[in-house]
């Protein structure tokens, strides 16, 4: 692979960019591999990236129904935080939070992450209470987050109206190394590394069936062919539960859409991300001037990547009374993508029914800012079959034994 | 927009008057249950990609239950009925049968 620099830059200009080389392999599948990956989405890759330079285990094939990326991955508004309320989460979220930081030297490949900070709006008097017992959780857990003043507020975001008229800004929870990344060049880059190590990224591959032989998998049937593997992981976010009924299990997991938006680009006014849980909105501004703005997720099961309109019409009435000045702009592009939701707002990360397969799902609404952790710990635990350390909360038979690990508040809002 | 009609006022109402209630037809087995039919009444969901059953309330109607068979992989709508009943309706199962050949079928 040749890596990207300044130095490439130059030479590609002097050579009329004809030097350029694609970014990864499009191989045919072979007969079989050592793992096969469901999903290239940022979170199937990530581990099958972690398989291979964590435990050398490079005989891999990621496996993808559509385009690289073309799931949630490239669907969401990349907000990445860490301010969760229980020590599981803070754990994995904060893992990832701190590998994105390094993760473009990393990949050599740009994702663009901004640690612009991110602001959680308190707007009544419970959710003053909530976020200063995060804050205090935060301070226990070793990340930095700090209640701030609604001054503090203003003066970090100037376009924003505190008076309310409904719901008054009270203060926030506030995460300056939290922030916003690149959701198309995390997939990119996570699949440019894994086909230098060798891996196989097998694109426009629906998998159709999951072979078993005494209670273990022995390979997937696709669209083109069958492949055999002696490990199997399960990355498909809002399909999992189509995934699963292949397998033969059920999950605690329904599909349901959720929608973003953005405006027509205009001159920066905020940089950092602003998030409103109470009238269900956030935002925040993208490096080319539109607002990036989303809510909540629809209440029905849903696959078709489309949602309710209502929903964005709810979502932007609640933010024009917080910033004002969005109300004349025009709305460029929305659109939807299907979430996997749990009922305790925390991902599923371990072992299946099935033997020598894993899954990796749940995410819901708010799985971008965890790639790199998620697929650290999914990578380390196909790797040796048992529950990586970071994942050991995280696995199904929580929900059987009642050990939920509720995020339903801190996930608050979608994402 | 969702547009359901509430078998008990007759009322084809917007997706914004409408709550949803989840999968329908859900047993909630006695007290002599074992842990896995309790896991599974509780949290293993059906969430298919097509067929589902599901329930709904009338919340800003007339405030009552009621079911809804949909295809949540075109949103179609194949029909509303009451709440008060252990399956979908006959003809509505053979509707849906028609509509989608390779529906397995109503399943408890
Ligand atoms: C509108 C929106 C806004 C969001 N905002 C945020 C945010 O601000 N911050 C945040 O942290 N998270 C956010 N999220 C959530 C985040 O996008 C997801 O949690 C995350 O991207 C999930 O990644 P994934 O790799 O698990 O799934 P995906 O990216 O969906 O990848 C799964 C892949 O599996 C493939 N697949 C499915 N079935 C098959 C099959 N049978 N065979 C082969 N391949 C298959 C799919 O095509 C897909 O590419 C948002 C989501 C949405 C929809
Ligand atoms: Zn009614």
């Amino acid at each position: 692979m040749r890596r990207y620099s300044a130095f490439a830059i130059a030479r590609e200009a002097a050579r009329f960019h004809t030097g350029w080389e694609r970014a990864w392999r499009s191989p045919m599948p072979k007969k079989a591999y050592d793992v096969i990956i469901i999903g290239a989405g940022g979170h199937g890759l990530a581990t099958a990236y972690y398989l291979g330079k964590n435990h050398g285990i490079r005989n891999v094939a990621v496996i993808e129904k559509g385009w690289l990326g073309g799931g949630n991955t490239g669907r969401n508004t990349t907000i990445i935080r860490s301010n969760y309320l229980q020590d599981e989460s803070a754990a994995i979220y904060e893992k990832a939070r701190s590998l994105y930081e390094t993760l473009s030297q990393e990949l050599n490949y740009n994702v663009m992450f901004s640690p612009r900070g991110v602001m959680m709006l308190a707007q009544t008097e419970h959710e003053i209470r909530g976020y200063k017992r995060t804050e205090h959780a935060n301070r226990l857990q070793g990340i930095e987050t700090r209640f701030i003043s609604p001054a503090e507020v203003k003066k970090l975001v100037p376009i924003i109206e505190l008076a309310g008229p409904r719901y008054p800004v009270l203060g926030a929870l506030w995460q300056p190394r939290g922030g916003t990344g690149r959701h198309d060049a995390v997939a990119w880059g996570y699949a440019r590394a894994c086909s230098d190590m060798g891996m196989d990224i097998i694109q426009q591959c629906e998998v159709t069936g999951i072979d078993q032989k005494d209670g273990k998998v022995t390979g997937v049937r696709t669209t083109k062919g069958d492949i055999a593997c002696k490990k199997l992981g399960i990355v498909v976010a809002g399909n999992s539960g189509v995934l699963a009924d292949m397998a033969g299990f059920r999950l605690p997991i329904e599909s349901v859409a959720l929608q973003a938006l953005v405006s027509e680009p205009i001159k920066p006014c905020i940089d950092v991300v602003v998030m409103a849980n109470t009238v269900h909105g956030y935002m925040s501004q993208s490096d080319k001037g539109e607002m990036v703005i989303g809510g909540g997720a629809d209440g029905f099961n849903n696959y078709t990547q489309r949602g309710s309109f209502h929903h964005v019409e709810e979502t932007v009435r609640a933010l024009i009374e917080t910033f004002p000045i969005i109300s004349r702009l025009k709305m460029l592009r929305q659109w939807g993508g299907i979430v996997d939701m749990t009922g305790d707002r925390s991902p599923i990360i371990g072992k299946t029914p099935l033997g020598n397969t894993f899954i990796n799902c749940g995410w819901g609404t708010g799985g971008f800012k965890s790639i790199p952790g998620s697929g650290w710990a999914m990578a380390a635990t196909m790797a040796s079959g048992q529950p990586d350390a970071l994942a050991a909360g995280f696995g199904l038979d929580r929900f059987r034994e009642g050990r939920f690990i509720d995020e339903s508040v801190a996930a608050g809002v979608a994402h | 927009m969702l547009i359901l009609t509430c078998p008990n006022c007759g009322i084809a109402a917007d997706e914004t008057d409408l709550a949803p209630g989840g999968e329908a037809h859900i047993t909630r087995h006695g007290p002599e249950a074992s842990d896995d039919e309790f896991e599974g009444y509780l949290f293993h969901k059906r969430n298919p990609k097509g067929v589902h059953f599901e329930r709904w309330r009338h919340a800003f109607g007339c405030g009552k239950w009621f079911h809804a068979a949909r295809d949540t992989a075109t949103l179609e709508v194949f029909g509303t009925y009451p709440a008060q009943t252990l399956e979908p309706p006959k003809a509505l199962q053979a509707l849906i049968r028609k509509k989608r050949p390779d529906w397995e079928g109503f399943q408890k």
